[in-house]
């Protein structure tokens, strides 16, 4: 998220100070918003520029200056809203990476390297748990942000466990990658960024 | 004290090559007041280990203690006992008679002990009221949502003086919400009733409202949670960006 579309956002709630909007992103920011708090001014500045915010015309850059939206920021916040980031690729995520890599390493026991990665899982969502049991509802904005990370976290304990059940049918079936001899290089698999390359082209 | 515990249970059933192991020499702890959880795939043993705590099923080997006796030790009727007084049972489907209303099905297991009809129906609304059912007490089952229907069956594991709560994917038949619903009542029944439960999930985010989650593998504990420290250990953390 940008500091840009936060400042559209609060100013959307009405016209305010700079003081004010600095004071506002600096509570949100880390609860709702991880951003840093030093660009307020600057990106306040820029917003004017490019005819999305308008403020009172004192001289005073500083902290007493007002600012309101004018309508094409507001247009612009609404198409922000409903824009999609782009997901298309898959996110680098280091957890797959090492459930991929132990598939190929020697002697490694998968089960003891999921259940590593979902132990550590399930308490994670164990504290998130004790949070929204604590706050019971009465704060939405901390409600969604641990609901989202709960899912998030859920979704890879469910990875895991779809891993550990396909590992297990590999291996029923003899279709282990082999670790326990060397292999000739042209019978050697692709290198995992090749293949992920490969992987996302054919998505 | 602890509530439950499970030494060194194994359950097998069949002989011979047709033998099928259930259990391998689990060990698990429940003190009073604790919510545990038991995660694993299906298959993995988690319901025959319920049903053992429950004593509906004797262990081959190993040993099974309820507040500290030992299971195998009390006469057949005291273990009956044990189950219409002490343990309360949650499954996935409800299990309510359908021609009793909520108030009945809740008193139904405390008449059946022997309670008169009216303490047992005082005890069954009152049961109903802490789970916030109190003005559904005289609707039967079909007139219930699934969530209030799982939320009677609570109510019924939990009558009288019951302490132990055994419950298999209890919120199994439940959307997110509702589940989720069951979860807080199931935890609450622990940290404010003196409830000790045991809850049998697939469910990560369900688990995670114990106070410590047990995996189950082929039958074997294979590992369990750490102790859940504060929540100021997340909040405080920096953010990524």
């Amino acid at each position: 998220m940008s500091v840009r579309h936060a400042m559209l956002a609060l100013l959307s709630e009405g016209p305010k100070y700079g003081l004010q909007l600095r004071e506002e992103f600096e509570a949100r920011t880390g609860e709702v918003w991880p951003l840093h708090v030093g660009q307020v001014y600057t990106t306040l500045q820029r917003l004017e520029r490019d005819g999305l915010v308008e403020s009172d015309g004192t001289s005073d850059e500083g902290p007493q200056k007002g600012f309101r939206i004018t309508s094409a920021g507001e247009q612009e916040l609404a198409r922000w809203l409903r824009t999609p980031p782009d997901l298309s690729a898959p996110p680098r995520d280091e957890l797959v990476m090492k459930v991929l890599v132990a598939l190929h390493v020697p002697s490694v026991d998968m089960h003891s390297v999921i259940q590593a990665h979902r132990r550590y899982l399930v308490e994670l969502m164990q504290q998130w748990t004790r949070i929204r049991e604590d706050d019971a509802g009465s704060d939405l904005n901390m409600s969604l942000a641990v609901d989202a990370e709960l899912f998030r976290l859920d979704s890879v304990v469910r990875w895991l466990d779809a891993a550990e059940a396909r590992v297990d049918r590999a291996a029923a079936d003899g279709a282990m990658p082999r670790t326990d001899q060397p292999r000739r290089r042209d019978q050697a698999p692709a290198p995992l960024p090749r293949r992920r390359r490969e992987a996302r082209i054919r998505r | 004290m602890s509530m439950l515990e499970l030494r060194g249970v194994s359950k097998s059933y069949g002989q011979g090559s047709a033998e099928v192991h259930a259990l391998h020499e689990v060990s698990l702890t429940a003190d009073e007041g604790a919510m545990v959880a038991v995660m694993g795939p299906s298959g993995s043993g988690k319901s025959t280990l319920l049903t053992i705590a429950g004593t509906l099923e004797e262990p081959t080997t190993g040993e099974v203690l309820i507040a500290g006796q030992p299971v195998s030790k009390v006469s057949g009727s005291a273990k009956a006992a044990l189950r219409r007084r002490v343990i309360g049972y949650v499954f996935q489907d409800f299990n309510l008679l359908p021609g009793l209303t909520a108030a009945e099905n809740v008193s139904l297991p405390l008449e059946l002990d022997g309670l008169s009809a009216r303490k047992a129906r005082l005890a069954g609304l009152r049961s109903l009221e802490r789970l916030g059912l109190g003005e559904r007490a005289a609707h039967y089952p079909d007139q219930l949502s699934g969530g209030e229907r799982q939320r009677v069956a609570i109510a019924r594991a939990m009558v009288g003086e019951r302490r132990l709560l055994l419950a298999d994917e209890p919120s199994g038949a439940l959307d997110s919400s509702n589940a989720q619903v069951v979860m807080r009542l199931l935890h609450d029944a622990c940290k404010d009733g003196g409830m000790t439960a045991v809850v049998v999930t697939h469910d990560a985010q369900l688990a995670s409202w114990a106070d410590r989650v047990v995996f189950l593998r082929d039958g074997r504990v294979t590992d369990q949670t750490s102790p859940v420290p504060g929540p100021e250990s997340l909040l405080t953390s920096e953010p990524n960006q």
